[in-house]
């Protein structure tokens, strides 16, 4: 059990620290939320500039212990989030890298990691969520492209990204084909023919994601990764791609959150309130073993060479419900003022609303937890 | 950064795992042994202490783990005392262990276990009327009727928390709280890790409706959620041990508590009427859970602790 850094981590924040001071300043404005074609040049921009610095190969690359560095570094240094390129990033190109040819990892991944390529992801469908292997959307053969057919829904970032990873039905559900059996990968540009992008709005008022409408894409049968029909298997490759490390920025900043939450309460009187005081010692106590959480997660990818384990699953379901707790309890300091979403916390809170949904929903890790991890009958 | 276990961790988890599993399922020592015993044969601490065992301990090196060589001690860390003692919450292992593995090395023949030593704590004393050293004051002490059948208490005046009769073995010096507190929080998890085990397991076992309880979700997703409390409260546990912050060691204390009483109660309900009964070891694990969270550092303290550092 050894929580200090080698020397060569060491070197590696400090060298990390030292480039943030002098790159960050330099940062142009934020866009504004709804401002999408800026959100995404910002974002792509900041990549470029992680990558001219040798930083933008950290998540391919970089050994579990140099990523969770770099991403605690980035935090408290306010550098941007990852942002757009998060799938580009953290999923589709982790799975070219891994199942895609030599001509396919060339052609996709330098432009991701130069920032000149945006992805998003298009698993989910109005009727396949939870149940993400139920999917429809339909692609059939014709010469060397695939046509497809259907709809995709909560796709994040679909309307400024420039690729899809996009999972479809190559081989109808039947007898003695289940329903795992018969799914493709493919790349999809979104500038096709045939796509449309509905926007949609989330309870915090942004249009984070979209519909995504199909009629007859034609997608070139190169871009397909992996064989026709495994592309459930390619997709789970690199689902627990992150090994430890997706939250560890989150954590970071739940603990500065708490801070500011603190020091609120001491300004305005609420802290002489004991339930608060307690509410607020005891969310300390959860981020902190949080944190300490991912570094035993992250140590143990470390050891068994980057395999993922399924504490990925642990881990969100204790975070979800403690940095949704973190906001009631930012809310409970605010009093009225959280009814203002001019304040930050109340849109925060409203966000942190999709943690327990998004990337598995909680009832679903929970079934993970009890059949992958504790070994009980598949659940029914 | 290698946040696991070492090897030779493994190897003395594995070695306290083993002599007290033996030793507390052998005849005739049927405490906290994992086994039901025959309806009204159930353990109590009317049996008294078992000295035996003690002793076993203490030539195993339990008591004397933390002890440097030079004074005859093992000289491993507070992380291999955090291991053993979470061992001795996993079986629940009765006596006033923690009170004696502080005072190993001060009071003479503590380390060998000749030396059954007790501490105030708080209000409470464990174990008063057995053990041979008693260490702060507990003049005016009145037995209760201990809700732990395996761990008799005294009470003494004052108030919870106001640091009467502070010792090691409780709430530490004024630079926050002792390295006993962090020993409390492990058996607390060795305990939250066992009962997740028995709920697991039975639900494996038990049927109804023509299946495995354990295919129900319902009993899946309480199964699932004791697992995460067990091992949230482990990263705590082992990070306090390593750094001995004084924050963390709190915090650690109050994950642990919880992780121990809710997951005794989860798998309690798990249970079901067998989880009701003296002879389940369920109740064992829960009324326990219940003297440690009063023990060391209660969590009223832990989170203002952790409040007035924000
Ligand atoms: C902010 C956000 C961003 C997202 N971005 C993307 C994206 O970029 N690309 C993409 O493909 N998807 C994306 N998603 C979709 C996300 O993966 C799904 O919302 C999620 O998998 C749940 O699917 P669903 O919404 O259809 O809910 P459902 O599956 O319909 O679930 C509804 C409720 O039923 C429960 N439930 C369902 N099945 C079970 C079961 N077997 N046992 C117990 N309870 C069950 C669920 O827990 C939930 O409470 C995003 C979602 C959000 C909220």
């Amino acid at each position: 059990m050894d929580l200090t850094y080698t020397e060569e981590e060491e070197a590696f924040r400090a060298g990390l620290r030292e480039w943030l001071a002098a790159a960050l300043p330099k940062l142009p404005a934020k866009p504004s939320p709804q401002d999408w074609p800026g959100r995404r040049a910002y974002d792509t921009a900041w990549q470029r500039t992680l990558y001219d610095a040798g930083y933008g190969h950290v998540h391919w690359d970089a050994s579990p212990t140099q990523r969770l560095i770099f991403l605690e570094e980035t935090e408290k240094a306010g550098a941007p989030y990852v942002g757009a390129n998060f799938v580009g990033l953290l999923h589709a190109g982790p799975t070219i890298a891994s199942e895609g040819t030599p001509e396919q990892r060339a052609r996709w991944l330098p432009p991701v990691l130069r920032g000149d390529e945006v992805w998003c992801q298009g698993f989910s469908e109005p009727d396949a969520g939870s149940d993400l292997a139920s999917l429809r959307t339909r692609a059939w053969r014709d010469g060397d492209h695939y046509v497809v057919s259907g709809s995709k829904i909560w796709t994040s970032h679909a309307e400024v990204a420039d690729w899809c990873e996009l999972l479809v039905r190559t081989t109808p559900v039947s007898e003695a084909v289940p329903k795992h059996r018969g799914i493709t990968w493919l790349a999809m540009p979104m500038d096709a023919p045939g796509i449309t992008v509905r926007p949609l709005r989330t309870l915090a008022g942004s249009t984070e994601f979209a519909e995504v409408f199909l009629d007859e894409v034609r997608v070139p049968a190169v871009n397909r990764v992996g064989d026709e029909n495994d592309g459930w298997r390619v997709t789970m490759v690199t689902l627990s791609y992150e090994r430890g490390t997706a939250f560890v920025g989150e954590v970071v900043a739940c603990r500065r959150v708490l801070g500011e939450i603190a020091r609120e309460a001491r300004g305005n009187g609420l802290w002489d309130d004991p339930a608060l005081r307690r509410r607020l010692g005891r969310l300390a106590a959860e981020f902190s073993a949080l944190w300490r959480l991912t570094q035993w997660n992250v140590s143990e990818a470390q050891r068994s060479g980057g395999v993922p384990g399924v504490g990925g699953s642990v881990f969100k379901l204790r975070y979800s419900h403690a940095r949704q707790e973190l906001y009631e309890a930012a809310a409970q300091v605010l009093g009225a003022g959280a009814l203002d979403l001019g304040h930050e916390w109340s849109l925060d809170r409203l966000s942190s609303l999709s943690y327990t949904i998004a990337a598995g929903t909680s009832q679903i890790q929970r079934s993970i937890v009890a059949e992958r991890i504790l070994g009980l009958p598949k659940g029914r | 950064m290698d946040f696991q276990l070492t090897d030779d961790q493994r190897a003395l988890r594995a070695g306290v795992r083993e002599l007290l599993e033996r030793r507390l399922s052998a005849p005739g020592s049927s405490r906290g042994s994992g086994r039901a015993g025959p309806p009204g044969s159930a353990p109590g601490a009317e049996d008294g202490l078992d000295r035996g065992l003690w002793r076993q301990l203490g030539e195993a090196g339990f008591f004397s783990l933390m002890l440097p060589e030079e004074r005859g001690g093992v000289g491993l860390g507070l992380p291999e005392a955090v291991l053993a003692f979470e061992e001795a919450g996993r079986v629940l292992l009765p006596g006033p262990a923690v009170a004696s593995f502080l005072a190993a090395g001060e009071v003479a023949g503590a380390a060998a276990g000749e030396t059954v030593v007790t501490a105030v704590d708080g209000t409470l004393v464990p174990w008063l009327a057995e053990a041979d050293v008693v260490l702060g004051d507990a003049s005016g002490a009145v037995p209760l009727r201990s809700v732990d059948p395996l761990t008799p208490l005294h009470r003494v005046p004052g108030t919870p928390g106001a640091g009467r009769g502070v010792t090691e073995a409780g709430r530490g010096g004024p630079g926050g709280p002792g390295p006993g507190v962090l020993l409390y929080a492990a058996e607390q998890l060795g305990s939250a890790a066992r009962t997740c085990e028995a709920a697991v397991q039975y639900a494996r076992d038990r049927e109804q409706f023509g299946r495995p309880i354990g295919a129900f979700q319902a009993v899946q997703h309480l199964c699932a959620q004791m697992l995460v409390r067990a091992e949230v409260a482990r990263a705590a546990v082992y990070a306090a041990a390593v750094t001995r912050d004084p924050l963390e060691v709190a915090g650690a204390k109050l994950l642990a508590d919880d992780a121990a009483v809710r997951n005794a109660r989860d798998c309690l309900q798990v249970h079901g009427g067998m989880g009701f009964t003296w002879e389940a070891q369920v109740h064992l694990h829960l009324k326990r859970a219940w003297v440690r969270a009063q023990l060391g550092q209660v969590a009223e303290e832990a989170e203002e602790a952790l409040a007035s550092a924000l």
